[in-house]
């Protein structure tokens, strides 16, 4: 057991946007019948093939901290928040596609993730504003990834898309992390639910992360 | 940008209300005594109704619709749960010397005695507990004392609980993922007759499984606590370093003073239930009185005790809805989620509208015996004696339990974070 290793992802966002729904289906494969509140962080376990059939295939596995909460939290929450940001491998962005407020709080959920790591090379964080800047020397992978599709009425499906297509975008930074968004279907029920989007995407570092 | 658009349209749309209604009610409408007292029926009125009708059905709405189960049918539910609401609200008043025989079913009376009746209990809770919370939040005497050590031992303690929940979380992974490989698939047991089966046969892994699910359990419970004490430890380590400001100490010392009035009242709560004595003149008067008699000024009591007293009952109101309001926040924002929202701000409003109806009952006692028989003439004959007894036995009843609970709360702390 010691001998795989171990990555860390955080799954950050929102309260009630479904974060330890996707943590549960991407961990016991199963869709979550009951969903109540996370209170503090609760982390769930993937093993992954790491380069499946090749010969440098690896076992990983993948620890996913879903961290509950809200960024208005008080500071005393969020100094206690700090202490699962450390040593972080990659980080999971969960918003609410019907919820305009839960995308624009991704800004500052990511900002407040990385500053943890950020600080050590001396960057200014002005308060809570973006800043393309900040995330230029970012090396650790991001995914935007929202949630509740199938509650988006048809018609608007489109504008909501390329909202959100331009808030993957911004937190893209140059050559180093690539983000991809990906959309899944949580239905009531016991459907297992189909991801329409299969996507690899590259870290910085050694290690790349396959979702399928 | 969207911060600013929001509080523009806030604060222009006050000003214009109260613009408004100040140029209308001053100028138009109140000239003349009838329509005053017309409007003043007509508002309390609809406030019942809104109190008594609308929210409670909207509660109940909302609360079945969060169901699933009952989600087809939710308006009969609904309904149904606003007629147990009813029954209930008309069963609260038998206990109580409020019912009068001369009074219908669906009178004003009935619906303001019962409303009072709950609002009361609601405001003498309430106040009894910030009667006692307030000294002890502002002053910095029943601080704990928080190191920086402390803190650390707890996050590594956290962070080490959290580890052995990956470690077993990691078993469980291996253990199902070897079990798909070689071919048994672990069904979780459905059905009645799935769950017999599970009793008498079961694959050695998926008991394994079990087992370390429920350490895992235990574990996960012992990481939430581990992390709202952090939580806990790092909002007194603020309050510690906020106390040491000057708007820190300013508050300090009024805490002081806040715990010299809290004490003051509550002792007049007891006298006031031993002796079974009613006030006969409000305070202001009172005051004014002694201080005339005792200074030998002459002074023009009734005119500026009228006036004096209409501006205290102000501040009055004004201050203890905004505490409410403040502490009903707190409350609030630490239990909501998405799907209780609706709910919980009708709640609040329903406790805000019982809790001004009983207010309007009580500042009886604070005016001008005069102004008193206004009151009971648009209240109808309410037995108000009975309301402020009620209020001073409750009022009483929270202080001292709020009290020993938080002295109960305050012993517990510092032996379960100084322990190693």
């Amino acid at each position: 057991m010691a001998s795989l290793d171990r990555v860390k992802v955080l799954v950050l966002g929102d309260s009630g946007v479904g974060k330890s729904s996707l943590v549960h289906l991407l961990c016991q494969n199963q869709v979550l019948g009951n969903p109540s509140w996370t209170v503090g962080c609760s982390v769930d376990v993937r093993v992954h093939d790491y380069k499946e059939g090749t010969p440098e295939e690896k076992t990983y596995y993948i620890e996913l901290w879903d961290v509950g909460g809200s960024v208005g939290s008080a500071s005393s929450v969020k100094s206690t928040r700090a202490v699962f940001y450390n040593s972080v491998n990659g980080i999971i962005l969960v918003h609410d596609l019907t919820n305009k407020k839960s995308s624009q709080n991704l800004y500052r959920w990511s900002l407040e993730a990385l500053n943890r790591d950020l600080v050590p090379t001396g960057v200014l964080v002005t308060n809570g504003d973006y800043d393309r800047e900040q995330f230029a020397d970012n090396q650790i992978p991001l995914l935007v990834i929202g949630t509740k599709l199938d509650q988006i009425h048809e018609t608007k499906r489109h504008e909501v898309l390329t909202r959100t297509a331009f808030l993957a975008e911004d937190f893209n930074a140059e050559e180093i992390n690539l983000v991809i968004e990906k959309r899944y279907f949580l239905r009531d029920g016991n459907q297992i639910p189909g991801f329409p989007d299969r996507k690899r995407f590259g870290g910085g570092s050694l290690k790349s992360l396959h979702y399928d | 940008m969207s911060f600013l658009v929001d509080s523009s349209i806030m604060i222009t749309s006050q000003i214009l209300f109260f613009g408004f209604g100040w140029l209308f009610f001053m100028r138009q409408l109140f000239k003349d005594y009838e329509s005053r007292y017309f409007h003043w029926k007509m508002n309390l009125c609809v406030i019942l109704l809104i109190l008594v009708f609308m929210v409670p059905f909207y509660i109940g709405y909302f609360i079945v619709s969060n169901i699933r189960l009952l989600h087809k049918q939710r308006l009969l539910f609904s309904c149904l749960l606003w007629l147990t609401f009813m029954y209930f609200f008309w069963k609260l008043g038998d206990p109580f010397p409020i019912l009068s025989p001369k009074h219908g079913i669906l009178s004003i009376e009935q619906l303001i005695s019962r409303v009072g009746v709950i609002g009361v209990t609601l405001m003498a809770l309430l106040s009894g507990f910030g009667a006692v919370n307030c000294p002890y939040t502002y002053m910095s005497y029943f601080l704990r004392n928080v190191t920086d050590t402390d803190i650390l031992a707890l996050e590594r303690r956290l962070l080490q609980t959290m580890d052995m929940i990956i470690s077993k979380k990691k078993r469980m992974a291996m253990t199902r993922r070897t079990m798909f490989q070689k071919g048994e698939v672990h069904n979780k047991p459905s059905g009645f007759w799935g769950m017999i089966k599970s009793v008498t046969t079961s694959a050695p892994g998926s008991e394994n499984l079990t087992l370390i699910q429920q350490e895992v359990d235990a574990l996960e419970e012992l990481s939430r606590q581990l992390f709202l004490e952090t939580a806990d430890l790092y909002a007194t380590k603020e309050r510690i370093e906020y106390s040491k400001t000057f708007k820190g100490k300013y508050f300090n010392f009024l805490g002081y003073f806040f715990s010299i009035y809290c004490v003051w009242k509550i002792f007049m709560a007891t006298i006031n239930i031993v002796f079974d004595r009613v006030g006969k003149t409000d305070p202001v008067t009172r005051g004014i009185e002694i201080t005339v008699n005792y200074l030998g000024i002459q002074f023009d009591v009734k005119f500026w005790s009228q006036h004096i007293s209409f501006i205290l009952v102000g501040i009055i109101i004004v201050t203890s809805i905004r505490g409410l309001l403040i502490t009903l926040t707190k409350f609030f924002y630490a239990i909501s989620s998405s799907k209780s929202s609706n709910v919980i701000v009708l709640l609040l409003a329903q406790i805000m509208g019982m809790y001004f109806v009983s207010s309007v009952l009580l500042i009886r006692m604070s005016m001008p015996l005069e102004y008193r028989t206004i009151v009971t003439e648009v209240l109808g004959e309410l037995q108000f004696n009975f309301y402020h007894r009620w209020f001073d036995v409750i009022f009483l009843v929270s202080a001292l339990s709020s009290i020993l609970f938080l002295y109960l709360a305050h012993k517990q702390a510092p032996e379960k974070h100084m322990a190693p």
